[in-house]
């Protein structure tokens, strides 16, 4: 071992009043930092900026504990059946599968658009600007856009939920294409083979299982839009019976009921995406 | 693969089909969907959207107000996003299998984070507005309760991939279970936590729409308000900001992501 | 006196397979202890049990005349304080600068507050950087250690095992990881630890070669029992043999 006499004060930084600094400063640390920063400072203003119309904290809070006891520990059903309830759930449930499978067919083909790997690269970028144009605008907004030329009802709810199908599924297809081996496509092309012919034969075998994960994953999205597109856009469905339950009647019990309707529903959809999660993408990725 | 295989995926894929097919009409049935009518409705809706949803000069007067509208949306969903953070974090260390203190915090933690995400943010708002009445707060107690249930999972998923060595090492030298959760597990995972805080801002400001059409808040309300007015150049405006909106944010956010990540 | 004493120790983690059956050794202060064996014979777990990163489930480990096995949560913090311990994988946080991975070396010493704050007095940091310089990567500092080689950062975890002043270093499986070059730096160095800071060491390794040119005492771990315990020059083939099983051949040369 090296005979250490005196520290080679060159290689410790000190910081202004000649403590020795620990942290190295980099670039990472300090957007780190700086976004935390950001984000509290906007936090601390937001509450300032708030609109506190009607708001008496004492009240809401009692008021609030005493509904969610309500609505949770003595459930009930009031203005429709239990067998209404089903088919309301069934509506919802249906609502979210058409804005699903329309969507996935679609996604389907832009995405071969949208991969790199399968496509050119001005036609790649045109539907990813595209899709991410698509993807700022709210979905209720194209519902009730929508509505407006196909009136309210399921038309317009499935027309409008299809466009965050879409882009959704756009993103994950593509991503699944492009990780394809690029050894498979190439040997396909060295055969003469048509631009469908490597698709078909090429891509499509080795991403399906992927494809049908994300289109479940987003099927499991697509119930609790279209709970809300029931609620804010009246396109019917268990949401639209809980929007009556909580602004009409008023009526504790049913919206207790209806949630935990919803929330059953909701938790063995992410209970059977989970597992897909687990069995064919072993590692989280951003949504 | 042999021939008997693939004959029985053949089938496989046709039953798959099949299946499909019927869950698509029955779903066309139980909603009565009609698909011809919606397809001519596509050309409709878009000749629509584009001979009447303009930005007129009228409209642009409005723009301040509108501003100040979606500024009250966005902090709410910045706010919601931060708060909601906290306090996931605190639950993500409890459910996380490399960090939890005992069994039954653990199972509490994922109980609440569960709860919160799956009943839709909705029926959060609601519930919600029952007893807050239509101002900011239901609005951000409604993001909120949804948020902290998604980023208490997606947390405990990157609190999981922390090197479990690192914190054995610290065990090792008589560090206390605080310094191995501040020096060790928190320092791995902090990227990826704020990476999860960026994509919730951006949802939350879609939802926080959805939710001031219910609270009465926001921009949400806004659009609300002239959509049922008729007045669709200021539904356009509105729209338009919205979408301009969450662009910027959306690229402020990979510009951070692609540095710290 | 012996500094670690090892009593009729067994750890099972389920009922048929046991890990360790009844082990007894004892350490001597500034020994080089090297405990050798097939992956899997119990090594790992053998070392674990002294500091009780793993639980004991029969026997007694006895540290400077306390029983290991019985402390309480506050005195076995004063035992891992004591005790520095260096691993395969380095086990290092990725993403903090050198110098902070060396001082995590002094939370023994710390109380919460203190820690999570991060505040370490300047001697603490002096003292951390003249242990880099010692082992000669005093200009890696302030680089995130996960821009290092593995030899560089398994000098960094030397440094954060010896910041704790430990009486004892436990090291299990330090070359197992690196290359030749590397593996030589890091055993001079911890054989220079025992012999110029007078530091017991206790190194599990399972290449037999380099036990016995560093290591003064050898101990033989097979499906968890000691099958040699003596000085490293009393080992020969028949004993390795026994120890490695008959397809030692291969696993010695390695």
């Amino acid at each position: 071992m090296e005979m250490v006499k005196e520290l080679n004060p060159a290689l410790i930084k000190r910081k202004r009043n000649g403590q020795i600094n620990i942290k190295s400063g980099n670039k990472i640390d300090a957007v780190v930092k700086w976004t935390i920063w950001i984000l509290t400072f906007l936090t601390v203003l937001a509450f300032f900026v708030f609109d506190y119309t009607g708001f008496q904290i004492e009240r809401a809070i009692t008021e609030t504990i005493h509904n969610i006891r309500v609505m949770f520990l003595e459930p009930g059903l009031s203005h429709f059946s239990w067998s209404e309830a089903v088919y309301q759930v069934g509506v919802t449930l249906g609502l979210g599968i058409l804005a699903t499978i329309f969507g996935a067919i679609i996604a389907f083909f832009l995405s071969l658009m949208a991969a790199e790997n399968l496509s050119k690269s001005w036609l790649s970028n045109t539907v990813r600007i595209v899709v991410a144009f698509i993807r700022a605008v709210p979905t209720v907004l194209w519902v009730l856009i929508f509505a407006i030329a196909a009136g309210l009802g399921s038309e317009a709810a499935v027309l409008g939920m299809l466009f965050h199908s879409v882009a959704y599924l756009v993103k994950a297809f593509s991503e699944s294409f492009e990780e394809v081996n690029p050894g498979i496509i190439e040997a396909l092309r060295a055969t003469g083979s048509s631009w469908w012919h490597i698709v078909v034969n090429g891509v499509l075998p080795s991403t399906f299982t992927y494809l049908l994960s994300w289109t479940f994953l987003r099927f499991e999205i697509n119930f609790s839009v279209a709970v809300a597109m029931g609620a804010a856009a009246g396109a019917g469905g268990i949401g639209f019976e809980l929007f009556m339950a909580s602004g009409f009647y008023f009526d504790l019990r049913e919206v207790g009921f209806i949630t935990y309707a919803i929330l059953v529903v909701a938790i063995v959809l992410e209970i059977i995406s989970t597992r897909l999660k687990e069995r064919y993408f072993p590692s989280s990725i951003n949504s | 693969m042999n021939a008997k295989q693939m004959r029985k995926n053949k089938w496989q894929t046709t039953i798959f089909f099949i299946l499909i097919i019927i869950v698509t009409y029955l779903s066309t049935a139980i909603t009565k969907f009609n698909f011809i009518d919606s397809i001519a409705t596509i050309p409709a809706a878009f000749s629509w959207i584009f001979s009447n949803l303009l930005i007129t000069e009228e409209s642009l007067e409005k723009l301040p107000q509108i501003l100040e509208k979606l500024g009250e949306t966005i902090f709410m969903s910045i706010a919601a996003t931060t708060l909601a953070a906290v306090v996931s974090l605190f639950l993500a260390i409890m459910g996380s299998k490399t960090t939890k203190v005992n069994q039954t915090f653990s199972v509490i933690a994922r109980f609440i984070a569960s709860f919160s995400r799956n009943i839709p943010v909705v029926a959060w708002s609601l519930i919600l507005l029952i007893s807050f009445g239509q101002n900011s707060i239901t609005g951000f107690l409604a993001l909120f309760v949804a948020t902290v249930g998604f980023l208490t999972r997606a947390f405990i998923e990157s609190v999981d991939e922390a090197n479990q060595s690192s914190v054995e090492a610290l065990t090792a030298t008589g560090a206390t279970y605080f310094h191995m959760i501040s020096k060790a597990v928190i320092p791995q995972s902090l990227p990826q936590m704020l990476s999860w805080i960026l994509f919730m801002i951006e949802t939350n400001i879609r939802s926080a729409t959805l939710v001031g059409i219910l609270t009465g808040t926001g921009i949400g309300y806004m659009f609300d308000l002239y959509y049922k007015n008729m007045n669709y150049n200021l539904v356009a405006l509105i729209t338009f900001t919205i979408i301009i909106a969450v662009i910027a944010i959306e690229l402020i956010s990979n510009r951070i992501r692609r540095v710290i990540l | 006196m012996s500094l670690l004493k090892v009593e009729g120790l067994s750890k099972f983690y389920d009922r048929e397979t046991k890990v360790l059956k009844d082990v007894n050794f004892e350490v001597k202060a500034g020994e080089f202890l090297s405990i050798i064996g097939p992956s899997g014979a119990g090594k790992s777990t053998l070392l674990r049990c002294m500091n009780r990163l793993v639980e004991i489930n029969e026997g007694k480990v006895i540290f400077n005349g306390l029983d290991v096995g019985a402390m309480k949560k506050k005195e076995l913090r004063k035992l891992r304080t004591n005790i520095g311990m260096i691993f395969q994988h380095y086990n290092l946080v990725p993403r903090l600068t050198v110098i902070e991975n060396v001082l995590h070396g002094r939370f023994g010493y710390k109380s919460t507050i203190q820690g999570v704050l991060g505040r370490f007095t300047e001697p603490e940091k002096e003292q951390a950087f003249f242990l880099l310089e010692k082992l000669g990567i005093s200009e890696h500092a302030y680089k995130r250690c996960d821009q290092l080689s593995g030899g560089q950062q398994q000098r960094v975890g030397i440094c954060r095992a010896l910041i704790q002043e430990p009486e004892l270093i436990l090291c299990d499986e330090p070359i197992a990881s690196l290359d030749p070059n590397s593996s030589k730096v890091i055993m001079d160095y911890l054989k220079s630890i025992s012999t110029e800071m007078g530091i017991t060491c206790i190194v599990n390794l399972h290449q037999v070669e380099v036990a016995k040119e560093y290591a003064s005492r050898i101990v033989g771990l097979k499906q968890g029992e000691i099958v040699f315990d003596g000085p490293s020059k009393l080992l020969y083939g028949e004993q390795i043999q026994n120890i490695y099983g008959m397809e030692s051949r291969e696993l010695i040369t390695v």
